[in-house]
């Protein structure tokens, strides 16, 4: 079990996780993390396997300290909690062959006796849908989905309780998109493996996620079972990216409203892709409240708490009112 | 029909890319041209808009825009009819305009060369930009201080300037996050509503095509594998890889887990 209390991590002078709290089971689990881009749900998986510092708060895996964890402690924890990313081909040394690259976890955490190691190298890559052919391999000569695979196969060998998925699947076609995703319900259930899943993908969480926590600006929103958190969503800023989600079957999402051209005030230059981050600089309050359109006063001023709110927590001071009449907030990118 | 597309075939050197024996753009219509990555769909706006040749490509065949034969055009003549005509927006917004001018300056210099005054060009800059509902005092920005939303709403409000009756856009959303990409789809669809412009919307995101078009042909391996009306064509694709694709793709409730 994998328990995070009031982490903070920052970057100079910006806060890109704010004092997130949540506790991922032991598996068979999946903890969905979703938000958009400059959400900090990147940032908090990097720091749950220490690639990035915390500047404050907990993570204790099984009871034990993580963040200040050395030496042996550290090494099983290394063990224990794995992570896969985005972009397979930044994780894979291109000069090292398929085969290499599984067996060093294996080596570097003496999983299996050195005469063992082939053997163990097929095993993963057949687990993983690879025929043992491809530990001949180098990883330009994979396609994208086949390197997702190695790099999964990379994370199982040394057997870890928990894996930390960083996109694993958005920069793959649908069709290969599919097939990771099956491969990871199918690991999920003959490993007992439970995973942090991070993507900004609602549908593909909620496919292989029980629970679910919302993250906006580095803080989390709202958070509960999945069903529940996607079907009556309670925070408006859930209640936004639900709707924006385009359906297959019933065509566009719910029209936003033509909002009125803002005036551009102020200087700062916001960020290429993080719409949410041109708001990161207002002081206090709810982080969502320039987009949306329940704030009053008390949004502006006082951050609300995550609470118990029918069934779920969110933080939010009108989830009462947002679950009684589901609002459409308005974009960012028009009123900056 | 707006823009006719016959027996367009694309090359780089010995491979062929594109193949495609068919593809009408009505006029107020808005087309769906689908695939995967690799599949050509990229490359067949591109060879529309008569820039696959600088890629390398050769291209044959015919494409005509309201009868006008678009693949013996020169040049010169194609500057005049890109924009004018025929526009393109991109899936990287921000670097489609270039960093080191203001945003009103690319506007003025383009509707310049379209024959606009200068004071014209101000004038229809700052229409346009409210006509997609961003502020005129962003034109005094350069590109880089732009979100990724409003430089995509920014190159819609450039075609819409220059007055385009027909726009490429090749995965327009695809860098935008989905409340942003809700709002630019919305746009996209209200411009043809009140402007009456044609769309060829290139997309690897079926459930946005989904929304937005009246049409969709779907590509692979270059070649147009299947179309029909939108609805009906993700109903009951005809093809196996139609089914293959459209099973493919992730929903919002219908979870196992």
């Amino acid at each position: 079990m994998l328990e995070v209390a009031d982490l903070i991590v920052r970057y100079g002078p910006v806060t890109a996780v704010d004092g997130v709290s949540l506790t991922v089971p032991d598996g068979p689990f999946g903890f969905g993390l979703v938000g958009e881009s400059g959400s900090g749900k990147t940032t908090l998986g990097r720091a749950l396997v220490r690639l990035v510092p915390a500047a404050a708060g907990t993570v204790a895996y099984d009871g034990q300290d993580v963040l200040r964890a050395r030496g042996e402690a550290l090494r099983r924890y290394r063990r224990a909690v794995q992570i896969v990313f985005q972009d397979p081909d930044s994780t894979l040394d291109p000069r090292m062959r398929v085969g290499a690259a599984v067996a060093e976890g294996l080596n570097a955490h003496r999983i299996v006796a050195r005469d063992q190691v082939r053997a163990r190298v097929a095993s993963l890559l057949q687990e993983v849908g690879l025929e043992p052919e491809f530990a001949q391999r180098l990883p330009h000569q994979l396609s994208g989905g086949q390197r997702q695979r190695v790099a999964i196969a990379r994370a199982l060998a040394v057997q870890p309780a928990l894996i930390v998925l960083d996109e694993p699947t958005s920069a793959l076609d649908v069709t290969v998109q599919a097939r990771v995703l099956a491969l990871i319900g199918e690991l999920r259930e003959q490993r007992s493996l439970s995973y942090l899943l991070i993507s900004h993908n609602l549908a593909v969480v909620e496919q292989l996620c029980e629970r679910t926590a919302v993250l906006y600006l580095g803080q989390v929103v709202e958070e509960g079972e999945t069903a529940l958190l996607l079907g009556t969503p309670a925070h408006p800023y859930t209640q936004a990216l639900r709707a924006a989600v385009p359906d297959l079957e019933t065509g566009l999402p719910t029209p936003a409203p033509r909002p009125q051209p803002v005036d551009a005030g102020g200087d700062h230059a916001p960020d290429d892709d993080g719409a949410a981050r041109l708001h990161r600089d207002h002081p206090g309050g709810c982080p969502f409240h320039p987009r949306c359109p329940l704030a009053v006063d008390r949004c502006r001023s006082e951050r609300p708490p995550l609470r118990e709110v029918a069934g779920r927590r969110v933080a939010c001071h009108r989830a009462e009112e947002a679950l009684a009449s589901p609002t459409v907030a308005v974009g960012s990118d028009t009123a900056d | 029909m707006t823009l006719e597309v016959r027996n367009l075939r694309v090359s780089f050197g010995q491979r062929t890319v594109v193949a495609i024996d068919a593809l009408d753009l009505g006029d107020g219509e808005i087309l769906g041209l689908v695939g995967e990555s690799g599949s050509g769909k990229s490359i067949t706006s591109l060879s529309i808009i008569g820039l696959a040749r600088s890629l390398g490509a050769t291209v044959s065949g015919s494409i005509k825009l309201d009868g006008r034969e678009l693949t013996t055009l020169g040049e010169r003549e194609w500057r005049e009819l890109r924009g004018d005509r025929i526009a393109m927006i991109f899936q990287a917004p921000i670097s489609s305009l270039n960093p080191v001018m203001r945003v009103g300056d690319v506007f003025v210099r383009a509707l310049r060369l379209h024959g606009a005054s200068r004071a014209q060009a101000r004038d229809r800059a700052r229409r346009a930009m409210e006509e997609v509902v961003l502020s005129p005092q962003l034109l005094a920005r350069y590109p880089h201080q732009l979100s990724g939303g409003q430089a995509q709403r920014v190159a819609i409000a450039m075609a819409v300037a220059l007055r385009a009756r027909v726009l490429l856009a090749d995965e327009p959303t695809s860098a935008l996050d989905v409340t942003v990409q809700a709002e630019i789809l919305s746009l996209i669809g209200r411009m043809r509503l009140e402007e009456g412009i044609s769309v060829l919307f290139v997309s690897h995101d079926l459930a946005v095509v989904a929304g937005l078009c009246d049409r969709v042909a779907i590509m692979r391996a270059g070649q147009i594998v299947e179309s029909g009306a939108t609805a009906a064509t993700l109903r009951a694709p005809a093809t196996e890889y139609g089914r293959e694709l459209i099973a493919a793709v992730p929903r919002l409730g219908d979870a196992h887990a």
